[in-house]
């Protein structure tokens, strides 16, 4: 064997172990620079570090964005000082390098207009956009009121559009992530324990000793630090409990699966909770020094048996004590989690409120293991004039949910469509950030809202579907290309973490910061926007907390000491919940003095008849709702969702692996695209299941267009929790098709 | 028992997934015109230091036109199939002596100059016409020393052709069934049986090309004889896929039992093997038979065989 | 030395996080991959085994990718990893056709790339980009010839296998299980 020369330098430079000397080793061969760069390119790259926390989901994991000497963003690595991510993102976030590459990005302002009877957008420069959207603000102001102009956000553009809004008189304001996604269970959680859960939720997953996850879907659902710290609880042998009708991943990870029967979740906790009081196996301690209507739920438990359960839910008496004698074993150490996305089927805020009182039962709140005390540093605000009064807002518009904590996405849409008895009618929309065509159930009402309206806007970073309704549509640069707001979140300790832009915005993309200045100032809202560049405030805001700018440029995020007190009740403390009663409240008063069950009871929910399925999806790990699917790193990985399928109902149905179907809803809603079969165990015989944010129907997505199915689409009826006003998106029902519907009709 | 197996990550590597297609028909025809090069130089060596040159003119002289066309077709088949072909010099940089494509490119490196200067030492006996036209001879000189020299040198030439040709004709089995990875490859038989289905095509070839009876009735002889070997040469093959492991098995079922069964069945064995085997053997028994039927259904056969071989090998794998 | 890779499949969610960091990472092309995510489902509802799992080039001991590289462009570098130099390779596939692990692809750029340990990184003293991201730190990555390494410590004490023994090759990467 003839070492060869190339070998030979190889082997030297290796020897040398230096990045320069590998080069320059190369260089001396002169060889071609084309190869040379193929060689070495991995290791002589100069990589600069930029500071930003992660926009692809809401956890907002610090990161740093790499550039290389060309100025692209090449790569995005979690901080290490981040108590979101500990210097791990997860698929999304180091996919995040898509969200600016993807060259389908929206890249000028676009204004609707009609050419030949068609209409259509035209490209138009800020100025003419940012003046048309000003002088509609100002008409409807004039004749509606601002408070006629709502405004529907996600994100980080939204809190620059908000200050927009209350500045001009509106607090018309709602996202999604409240009635579509967390509400029932802030409002459970509170009405229990006084206080919200909150995001990052406060669970001391690392320390527990059993994690109990009804429907919450870890390992799918990547909120980063969770799932690193249940992957901790698995090393440390914690029991984990997994309350799931689909053998989720979770579920393969746990010692305990309770394949339950869907929407029956409240008869188990019912349950659980007569088993743990009938054999004494709760707190006794805890119960009694922090929490009330123990007694009154006593005597409501005492007939809901584990034998009544398994009637209900299917799952076995024996696994129902089997499973909370575990709890009662690790108690004050577990977790019943409270779930995230907990909109399901309209009686939500009360299992989030048997989810609590169970935590209650056992003790975990304020117990390390259980919850912690959660802490975050409150970011001054910069100064700005009081913002006026607006006659109504969210608050009325949610006036019949007595416990609706923020605006509804829902009532909003309601009071946008007209209607005889309208007290608030909303004339204009600004969109920023949320995707609700593929995001809230009842498209159909969604669109006859937007068509309602007599002015629209969306701010958005991609041609995600809703763009193409709005009469201006502006394109937001992304996060890699801009400064946000200070990221402050509750945590064990707390912590600021800044967004700072790792290269300029590409195509003709400008941040949300500018928008809102820019619209702020042409209606001569200049006081509330006394800075030429948000970088100010920041850096206003970050000296108010000790710290600069040049400082988080280097560190990107700061962890400050804990000062509200330790994290978990010491021995016997006294503690005040945030409750009416200052207890933990097992029967709440206040749900009794609006009419509602003040202990959680099972209500029966409808059930797939006769060749209806129903419908079930949930997250795939490496895409973020809608929003990822196109994106050019993330869409390989999964480009199109499947219609998971029981052996058994592809038995009867004859459906093959990857066999394309069509969906009809029990509404006769059909599908716009077709699916691909997956004939997996891992699904119920009653359900299908999907990946949730595929299906876009927008061709000026390339990659995602026409992949997979929307399961949005496909949700046309809900069932509206009372307390609050969440939408409960789990009870529809779907048929399989296997012919195309639309084989005769244009799509 | 497995229920279900699948990429979570959408895997959609191009010509990887689902199955390879790493090597495409080029391979199948590189192989093809390795072995029947192969087989016309061992048969012209070999007849050549037997001394019977002037009974078998064919196989010495006049066939030995296809060997160094076939060659440098084959490299350039090779060549093209090649995904990084601006390199290919680099197979000359080193030897490696457990690749099968090393020594390949070795031998032909060797053989196909070799195969030239054989082809070229006979080029004015047996192209007087051509040559009269062309007039090479005339206008470079220095070809008459060349032509003495390797006239000179036949000799030596078949003695290195020999051993050389039946490595280029097991090599081209070889290359395959070296590769572990892919089971339907993966067996001791595929160098022999390449090497005799090479030879088989070869002397198919000859017969194609001769004008005697006498040379036409020794190479049918010939060819029905390695027929015949081949044919327990495949027996033995699948008897192997059917006591290997279960990648094996399954490996097999392509060829008995699936997408490749009719190409297999009927046109390697049937139409390529046992056909032609048949009417050279009532062409021996004195029947009249055109022999090009059967010559040309061998050359045929080994072809597709080739194809099968690639393309049906490449689905064959360990996981998945 | 000799670099072995452990992936723990009890904690693995198959989230794909290690792919996409390679990608970014290792400039691989968007379209393939050096790393990848399998899953395996097992019995009937509701008595199922689900086993998810980062895979890729094995670096095996007895690679016969190496052994049927006609350049030398595959060759073994300390630690025992697998490499392909990019301009000595020609792109003859041999070495993805005797790969039972389907670990390299056809770089559009005509050569043939794989999984490199990340041997860039490793000069550094880096960990493998798709071990330092994994969200479920499911991954490890070390030295065999210590017996005190994090990995000879796992093989050690748990219950591991490695892919397709029976193709010969000698895998260097370990699954826990
Ligand atoms: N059917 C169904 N509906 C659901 C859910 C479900 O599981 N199934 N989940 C619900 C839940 S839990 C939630 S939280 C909501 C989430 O709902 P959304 O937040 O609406 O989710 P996405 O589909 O990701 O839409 C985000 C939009 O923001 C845009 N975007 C991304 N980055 C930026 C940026 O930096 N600036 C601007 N201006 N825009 C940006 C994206 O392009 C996209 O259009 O959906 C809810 N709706
Ligand atoms: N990768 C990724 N991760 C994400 C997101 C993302 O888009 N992508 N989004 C983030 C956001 S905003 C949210 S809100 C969370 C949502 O994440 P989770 O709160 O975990 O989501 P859920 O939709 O509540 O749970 C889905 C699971 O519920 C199961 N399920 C369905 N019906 C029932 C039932 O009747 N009973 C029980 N017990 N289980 C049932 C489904 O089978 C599925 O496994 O995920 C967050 N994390
Ligand atoms: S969890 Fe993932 S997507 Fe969400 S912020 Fe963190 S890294 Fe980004
Ligand atoms: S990053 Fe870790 S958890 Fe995710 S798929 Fe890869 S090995 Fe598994
Ligand atoms: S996994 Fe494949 S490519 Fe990697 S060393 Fe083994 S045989 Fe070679
Ligand atoms: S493709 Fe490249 S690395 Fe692979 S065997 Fe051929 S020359 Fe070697
Ligand atoms: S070790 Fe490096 S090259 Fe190999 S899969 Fe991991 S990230 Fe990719
Ligand atoms: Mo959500």
């Amino acid at each position: 064997m003839i070492a060869s020369r190339r070998k030979f330098i190889k082997i030297s430079a290796l020897g040398l172990g230096g990045i320069l000397a590998s080069t320059s080793a190369l260089n001396i061969f002169g060889k071609n620079s084309y190869l040379n760069e193929k060689v070495v390119k991995n290791i002589s790259k100069n990589f600069k570090k930029t500071a930003t926390y992660c926009e692809v989901c809401f956890w907002k994991c610090a990161a740093w964005a790499y550039t290389n000497e060309k100025n692209e963003i090449k790569k995005i690595i979690g901080n290490d000082d981040d108590t979101h991510c500990n210097g791990r993102l997860c698929p999304r976030g180091t996919g995040g390098v898509g969200m600016y590459h993807d060259e389908d990005r929206l890249k000028t302002p676009l204004i609707r207009t009609t050419i030949n009877g068609e209409e259509t957008y035209r490209e138009a420069s800020w100025d003419e956009a940012l003046d048309l959207i000003a002088s509609k603000f100002k008409t409807i102001k004039e004749t509606h009121g601002a408070e006629a102009i709502a405004l529907l956000k996600h994100g980080s553009p939204g809190s620059h559009l908000e200050h927009l809004f209350k500045a001009f008189g509106s607090d018309t304001i709602a996202e999604p992530a409240y009635a579509q996604c967390r509400g029932p269970r802030e409002t459970g959680f509170g009405l229990t324990f006084g206080s919200w859960v909150g995001s990052p939720e406060p669970t001391d997953i690392r320390d527990t000793k059993c994690l109990v996850l009804i429907g919450s879907h870890i390992g799918e659902n990547m909120h980063n630090s969770q799932v690193q710290e249940m992957s901790d609880a698995i090393d440390n042998g914690a029991t984990i409990i997994t309350v799931d009708p689909r053998f989720s991943t979770a579920a393969s990870k746990s010692t305990h699966w309770l394949p339950i029967k869907p929407a029956t979740d409240i008869a188990l906790l019912l349950s659980w909770m007569h088993v743990l009081i009938e054999e004494e196996l709760y707190n006794k301690k805890y119960v009694e020094k922090y929490a009330m209507g123990f007694d009154e739920l006593k005597a409501h438990v005492k007939q809901f048996t584990p034998e009544w359960a398994y009637g209900i839910t299917t799952i076995k008496p024996a696994e129902i004590r089997k499973a909370a004698r575990a709890m009662a074993n690790a108690a004050p150490a577990t977790i019943i989690h409270p779930g995230r996305h907990v909109t399901w089927y309209g009686d939500d805020t009360q299992r989030s409120r048997a989810i609590a009182i169970l935590n209650g039962l056992l003790g975990s709140w304020g117990n390390r293991g259980g919850f912690y005390f959660k802490e975050k540093i409150k970011v001054p605000t910069y100064p700005h004039p009081a913002y006026p009064e607006p006659k109504w807002g969210w608050h009325n518009l949610g006036e019949q949910y007595p416990f609706a904590e923020m605006g509804i996405t829902s009532e909003i849409i309601k009071a946008t469509i007209p209607s005889d008895d309208q007290k608030h009618p909303i004339k204009a929309w600004v969109v920023a950030g949320t995707n609700l065509i593929n995001t809230l159930p009842e498209r159909e009402k969604t669109i006859e809202a937007i068509n309602a309206v007599d002015f629209m806007v969306v701010i958005d970073t991609m041609p995600m579907e809703i763009t193409g309704y709005a009469d201006v549509v502006l394109p937001e640069c992304t996060y890699l290309e801009r400064y946000d707001g200070i990221r402050s979140a509750t945590n064990r300790t707390p912590s600021i973490a800044v967004r700072t832009p790792a290269v300029k915005p590409k195509y003709d993309s400008k941040p949300a910061w500018w928008i809102s200045k820019e619209i702020g100032q042409r209606l001569g809202l200049e006081a509330y926007f006394n800075y030429n560049d948000f970088e100010e405030v920041i850096e206003w805001q970050l000296n108010k907390l000790g710290t600069s700018l040049d400082e988080m440029k280097k560190i990107g995020v700061k962890n400050f000491e804990r000062t509200s007190g330790p994290l978990f009740l010491e021995e016997d403390q006294e503690y005040e919940f945030a409750t009416p009663s200052g207890k933990i409240e097992f029967y709440s008063q206040q749900l009794a003095n609006q009419g509602f069950d003040p202990i959680p009871v099972y209500t029966h929910h409808p059930e797939p008849s006769q060749g209806f399925y129903r419908l079930n999806y949930g997250r795939s790990p490496m895409h973020t709702f809608s929003r990822t699917i196109n994106n050019p790193n993330l869409s390989p990985l999964k480009d199109e969702n499947t219609l998971w399928v029981n052996p058994k109902v592809a038995r009867i149905l004859d459906l093959k692996k990857n066999q394309e179907v069509w969906l009809k809803n029990q509404d006769n809603i059909l599908s716009t695209f077709s699916i691909k079969v997956r004939v997996t165990e891992r699904v119920r015989w009653d359900s299908v299941y999907m990946y949730h944010g595929f299906g876009h129907n927008n061709e000026k997505l390339t990659r995602a267009f026409g992949k997979g199915i929307s399961d949005t689409e496909l949700i046309s009826k809900v069932v509206v929790d009372p307390i609050m006003g969440g939408t409960g998106l789990r009870g529809n029902f779907v048929s399989i098709l296997t012919e195309n519907p639309h084989k005769n009709t244009e799509i | 028992m497995i229920q279900e197996e699948l990429f979570t990550s959408g895997r959609n590597i191009p010509n990887i997934d689902p199955s390879l297609e790493i090597w495409h028909w080029p391979i199948a025809v590189y192989l093809f015109l390795g072995g029947l090069a192969a087989g016309i130089l061992f048969f012209g060596a070999l007849i050549y230091i037997l001394g019977k040159e002037d009974t078998y003119p064919t196989a010495v002289k006049s066939a030995s036109i296809i060997p160094p066309i076939a060659l440098s077709l084959g490299l350039l088949a090779l060549v093209y199939d090649l995904t990084h072909p601006l390199y290919t010099w680099q197979l000359y940089t080193t030897f490696r002596i457990e690749s099968p494509m090393s020594w390949g490119a070795w031998v032909l490196l060797i053989t196909t100059p070799l195969s030239f200067l054989w082809t070229f030492s006979y080029y004015r006996e047996v192209y007087p016409k051509l040559e009269a036209k062309l007039k090479v001879f005339n206008r470079f000189n220095f070809l008459k020393t060349v032509e003495k020299f390797t006239i000179k040198n036949r000799k030596n030439i078949a003695y290195a052709l020999i051993p050389l040709a039946l490595i280029l004709g097991v090599y081209t089995g070889i290359l395959l069934s070296a590769f572990n990875a892919r089971p339907l490859w993966n067996n001791a038989i595929l160098g022999p049986l390449f090497l005799v289905s090479g030879l088989s095509t070869g002397a198919a070839a000859i017969i194609l090309l001769s004008k005697t009876k006498a040379e036409k009735h020794l190479f049918g002889k010939i060819d029905l004889g390695l027929i015949i070997v081949e044919l327990a040469l495949i027996t033995h093959m699948i008897m192997g896929y059917f006591s290997g492991s279960q990648v094996q098995l399954e490996a097999m079922q392509l060829l008995v039992n699936g997408d490749f069964t009719l190409m297999f069945f009927g046109f390697v064995v049937l139409l390529g093997l046992i056909i032609p085997g048949f009417l050279e053997l009532l062409e021996l028994l004195g029947f009249k038979v055109p022999v090009v039927v059967p010559a040309l259904l061998v050359i045929l056969g080994g072809l597709i065989f080739r194809f099968v071989m690639i393309e049906a090998g490449q689905l064959t794998r360990f996981l998945y | 030395m000799r670099y072995a890779m452990v992936i723990d499949t009890l904690k693995c969610v198959g989230c794909s996080d290690c792919v996409v960091a390679c990608q970014t990472e290792n400039d691989v092309p968007i379209g393939y991959c050096r790393d990848w995510i399998t899953e395996t489902v097992d019995g009937t509802y509701p008595n199922i085994l689900l086993e998810l799992k980062s895979e890729r080039c094995n670096h095996c001991a007895n690679a016969p990718c190496v052994r049927c590289c006609p350049t030398g462009a595959s060759h073994i570098v300390e630690g025992g990893i697998v490499l392909v130099t990019a301009e000595e390779c020609i792109g003859c596939g041999a070495c993805i056709e005797s790969c039972p692990y389907d670990a390299r692809y056809q770089h559009p750029d005509g050569y043939v790339d794989k999984c490199t340990f990340c041997h860039h990184r490793l000069q550094k003293g880096q960990l493998p980009a798709c071990v330092s991201v994994c969200p479920t730190k499911c991954m490890y990555f070390g030295d065999l010839d210590n017996p005190n390494s994090e990995v000879s410590l796992l093989l050690k004490n748990r219950k591991h296998k490695t892919l397709a023994p029976e193709a010969g090759t000698d895998p260097h990467v370990f699954y826990l299980i």
